[in-house]
């Protein structure tokens, strides 16, 4: 794809939920090609970043901007990938992971071609079940269904919304790694609770804290992502998360 | 086995308690006959029976497909339309808490006595059901599958057919079952305020002339008929929602 990675600028944020302020002249850049991890419990408003990030939030809903770095919009930058697969279970792996070119009703000449797609699928060990239905999966292959409609879209920003946290560690380990391997060098942005997954995955982490985010520690893990779990230099940063995490409880 | 047989020991049972009933209160076969007499009517009278049955069936039916249609477009309309769903609302409810029978003589007096006025009776009474279950459907399509419509820049037209309305299916099916179960209601209602042909039509007919075995013989008829035409489409339904793995609204 022709896009370079740019940065993305949340630049005064604010937003209110259910008459609570949950983001309060929040300013934060996202590095462009890298991995960037944002990290906070449950129902802190991470998820509701993530949303107006993607473009889903209608712009009355908040205030302040979120641009790339040359100012333009992100619309049509962005590609999203959920905890939920969203597969259609009428639809075959290879239908579903084309969907796209249904929903965009795209000429033959502009279309995502069946051949791309049949080789990312079988890059991503799907070949044996193209044309087995979602019902008929394991989790594990739904969501990688789920990763190869994402990195079709070929996007530069990929927004991942907690995508690992339904399935079982063994999986999630395995989908960890297809995952770094197949997102590199575009900017990802992923929310999620879990800060072994942060340190394991990300370039930077951001931890979002409670009750009102004025802004977010950094913090950047000392070596290259796809980290050892079991990394004595990994564990004492999974220490500090922690105990950052656990002061957004007492402030709460 | 016990499957197979269970309808025939439930018809049985019935048949049984009804001749009871025939001993018991010694009721004369003017006010109850026993199950006999009216299996040897409906022997006799056959060919009148099936003749009168036939329009009967035909108007269920054309009222079935007209009713299903007439309520698929609005729901479709009320889904896509935001100013139509503030405008047709009202009155929908409005046309529907007006009870069907009061307007039965009023469409006899403007369709005829023929099988139009008995068709619009029937498309009146399922018309709200259909309606109600698809919308209610299309209205439930799932938040992250609009969000990942969004985010993939989906053309309106092409999510509501790709996945809005398949996904709406099961809700609709059970606007179709609720409205072959009423179907009947409808043409029976009509062929009473006015008509010279359908089962309805001959029980009023038998009735005025004390031929209560008849009238017996034309329900049996009309029940076996509206049992069968519900059985059949809630197995077609049924088999449609397999097909496309919807039969126990999986989405992911």
């Amino acid at each position: 794809m022709l896009h370079t990675a740019g940065d993305i600028h949340i630049q005064n944020f604010c937003l209110s939920y259910k008459e609570k302020q949950v983001f309060e002249n929040f300013s934060l850049c996202l590095e462009g090609g890298k991995w960037n991890v944002l990290l906070g419990r449950s129902g802190v408003g991470k998820s509701s970043l993530l949303k107006a990030i993607a473009g889903l939030l209608p712009p009355s809903f908040y205030k302040g901007t979120i641009k790339t770095a040359d100012g333009s919009s992100l619309s049509g930058q962005i590609s999203w990938m959920t905890q939920d697969a969203l597969l259609l279970p009428w639809l075959s792996v290879l239908q579903n992971a084309l969907i796209g070119n249904k929903l965009r009703q795209l000429s033959e000449r502009d279309a995502i071609s069946d051949k791309q797609a049949r080789s990312l699928l079988s890059d991503l060990g799907l070949e044996p079940y193209l044309d087995m239905k979602p019902d008929s999966l394991s989790g594990g292959m739904r969501q990688r269904t789920a990763l190869a409609r994402t990195l079709l879209e070929d996007h530069p920003i990929v927004l991942l919304d907690e995508p690992f946290s339904a399935l079982d560690a063994i999986t999630r380990a395995e989908m960890h790694d297809l995952t770094s391997h197949y997102l590199t060098g575009k900017t990802v942005v992923m929310i999620t609770h879990d800060p072994l997954e942060a340190l394991k995955l990300s370039d930077i982490i951001y931890v979002l804290k409670g009750p009102v985010i004025k802004s977010a520690e950094t913090l950047t893990p000392s070596s290259r992502p796809l980290r050892n779990i079991k990394d004595s230099s990994l564990l004492q940063e999974h220490e500090v998360l922690m105990k950052q995490l656990s002061d957004s409880k007492a402030l709460s | 086995m016990i499957k197979f047989i269970r309808p025939f020991a439930i018809i049985t049972g019935l048949l049984l308690a009804w001749q009871a009933l025939v001993y018991i209160t010694e009721a004369p076969p003017y006010i109850l006959p026993d199950p006999l007499a009216v299996s040897q009517t409906l022997y006799r009278r056959l060919d009148t029976l099936i003749n009168h049955a036939g329009i009967t069936f035909l108007e269920i039916i054309l009222g079935f497909l007209f009713g299903s249609l007439l309520g698929c477009c609005s729901a479709l309309i009320l889904a896509t339309v935001k100013s139509a769903r503030d405008w047709l609302t009202p009155v929908l409810v409005i046309t529907q808490s007006l009870p069907v029978f009061a307007l039965a003589p009023i469409l006899v007096l403007w369709l005829g006595y023929g099988l139009p006025s008995k068709v619009a009776m029937t498309v009146l009474i399922i018309y709200f059901p259909v309606t109600a279950a698809f919308y209610d459907g299309l209205r439930r399509t799932p938040k992250d599958w609009q969000a990942l419509a969004k985010v993939m820049n989906a053309k309106p037209m092409a999510f509501l057919i790709h996945v809005r309305i398949p996904l709406a299916l099961p809700s609709l099916s059970s606007g179709l079952r609720v409205a072959m179960a009423t179907a009947p209601i409808g043409a029976i209602v009509g062929e009473w305020v006015g008509s010279s042909e359908g089962l309805g039509y001959l029980m009023l007919h038998a009735n005025g002339r004390m031929q209560i075995d008849l009238m017996f013989a034309a329900l049996l008829i009309l029940s076996i008929m509206a049992v069968s035409l519900y059985l059949t489409t809630d197995h077609l339904l049924h088999r449609l929602l397999r097909h496309l793995s919807l039969d126990d609204h999986k989405t992911r």
